[in-house]
């Protein structure tokens, strides 16, 4: 088995499905209709990708586990997902802000990703990202419109924006399969686009009149599911609840 | 039976509506990219329009049903991602009918140039997504009218 493609489809798929199951928890929430709506389809279309990144992981492996068989019948050791994506909603500016550090990184990987040696994964690379590009466009302007609106709003997002500044270096993370990775072409080395994310993120909390947290301090553990925080576990008792007490469930 | 021709099978699917927007047709949304004979099995290639939309399902069975509906028995459907559907394979027909129907067609701009219903040019956005993945939320300011807009990728 190519076991270093296939972690790197399931980092890249359980990132999506994650997130996707996280964004989906506001469906009937939002604070206005047009906003429930607009995290729904964000919600769907991450839902869509995590379809393609784990029925490729599913056919690298070729074990006969197919997409549905990775999102609902592994538990959190086995998820590859970053720490950021798991963190939990909290209130709609915290979600947004979450959001944004997530689009901001999976927007240029997806533009790296559209020249992979990899056919599947560029043509994956392809289809995503002209979502992803939509996905960032809104959570940028809901950024600079919440970070530069109120006093009130503005506090929310400074503190949105410490608390999940600490999950950002992950993304970023360096070991063995992300060299073998990058070796042969299929993937940037995930550090390689840390300068181009650093400042897009740079301009746009300028503009937002938030500061950065100086330090590049990170939490570390997702990506490789050797340290998931409790929240993923939480989650997964809800995601995966109705597959797990009846397996094989068919509809 | 004798096999249809190849045209007579895309004027089949040209009368297959889409299951979310009915007033066109799964041709004129552009997503059926192939249509060919495998010896007797009749292969149908399709796209999808956002990773996650949710009428794909049931796309795939309404093409089935259609082409079973004609007589045809052995049908392979088959999913293709790549290259990834754009709104520039929407036919002049597709939108046509959908301003008919309410809807403004996707422009280059990133925007529709004129409301669907009063042809007045002074529109703002609500939003960025609408009902389905494929459409934003618009409003007329001269009808006062919301209306959707079919996104432009
Ligand atoms: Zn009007």
């Amino acid at each position: 088995m190519d076991t270093a493609l296939f972690e790197f489809c399931l980092r890249m798929g359980d990132n999506t499905l994650v997130l996707g199951h996280r964004v989906s928890e506001w469906c009937g929430h939002a604070p206005v209709l047009e906003e429930d709506i607009a995290l729904a389809n964000t919600a769907l279309d991450l839902i869509g990708q995590t379809q393609f990144w784990l029925g490729l992981a599913g056919e690298v492996e070729g074990k006969g586990r197919d997409a549905d068989t990775l999102a609902f019948r592994r538990d959190a050791w086995d998820f590859r997902s970053v720490l950021l994506v798991e963190q939990p909603n909290g209130d709609f500016g915290q979600t947004m802000m979450r959001q944004f550090l997530f689009d901001a990184w999976q927007s240029l990987m997806l533009d790296r990703l559209k020249d992979s040696s990899d056919v599947r994964v560029k043509a994956i690379a392809e289809k995503a990202s002209k979502e992803v590009a939509y996905h960032l466009d809104r959570s940028r302007d809901t950024v600079v419109g919440l970070g530069d609106g109120t006093a009130e709003s503005h506090s929310r997002m400074q503190a949105a924006l410490d608390k999940l500044y600490p999950y950002v270096g992950e993304l970023f993370g360096a070991d063995e399969i992300d060299a073998e990775i990058a070796e042969r072409g299929i993937a940037p080395l995930p550090a390689d686009l840390r300068g181009a994310y650093d400042a897009l993120i740079a301009d746009i909390m300028a503009e937002a009149t938030l500061t950065i947290p100086d330090s590049r301090w990170t939490h570390t553990g997702g990506r490789d599911g050797t340290r998931h925080s409790e929240h993923l576990g939480h989650m997964l008792t809800e995601m995966q609840w109705l597959q797990r007490a009846y397996p094989d469930a068919r509809w | 039976m004798t096999r249809a021709t190849i045209d007579e099978v895309w004027a089949w699917l040209a009368e297959v509506p889409d299951p979310e927007i009915p007033a066109i047709s799964l041709v004129d949304l552009g997503i059926i990219r192939a249509v060919d004979w495998d010896g007797d099995t009749l292969a149908v290639t399709v796209t999808p329009t956002y990773s996650g939309c949710p009428a794909t399902s049931l796309i795939n069975f309404e093409i089935e049903r259609a082409l079973r509906e004609h007589g045809v028995e052995k049908i392979a459907l088959k999913r293709q991602i790549s290259p990834p559907w754009t709104t520039d394979w929407l036919s002049e027909e597709g939108r046509a009918k959908l301003e008919a129907y309410g809807i403004a067609p996707p422009q280059p701009a990133g925007g529709p140039d004129k409301c669907p219903h009063c042809g007045g040019t002074n529109v703002e956005r609500i939003s960025q997504f609408g009902s389905t993945p494929c459409k934003a939320q618009w409003r007329c300011k001269d009808c006062l009218e919301p209306f959707d807009y079919f996104k432009c990728i």
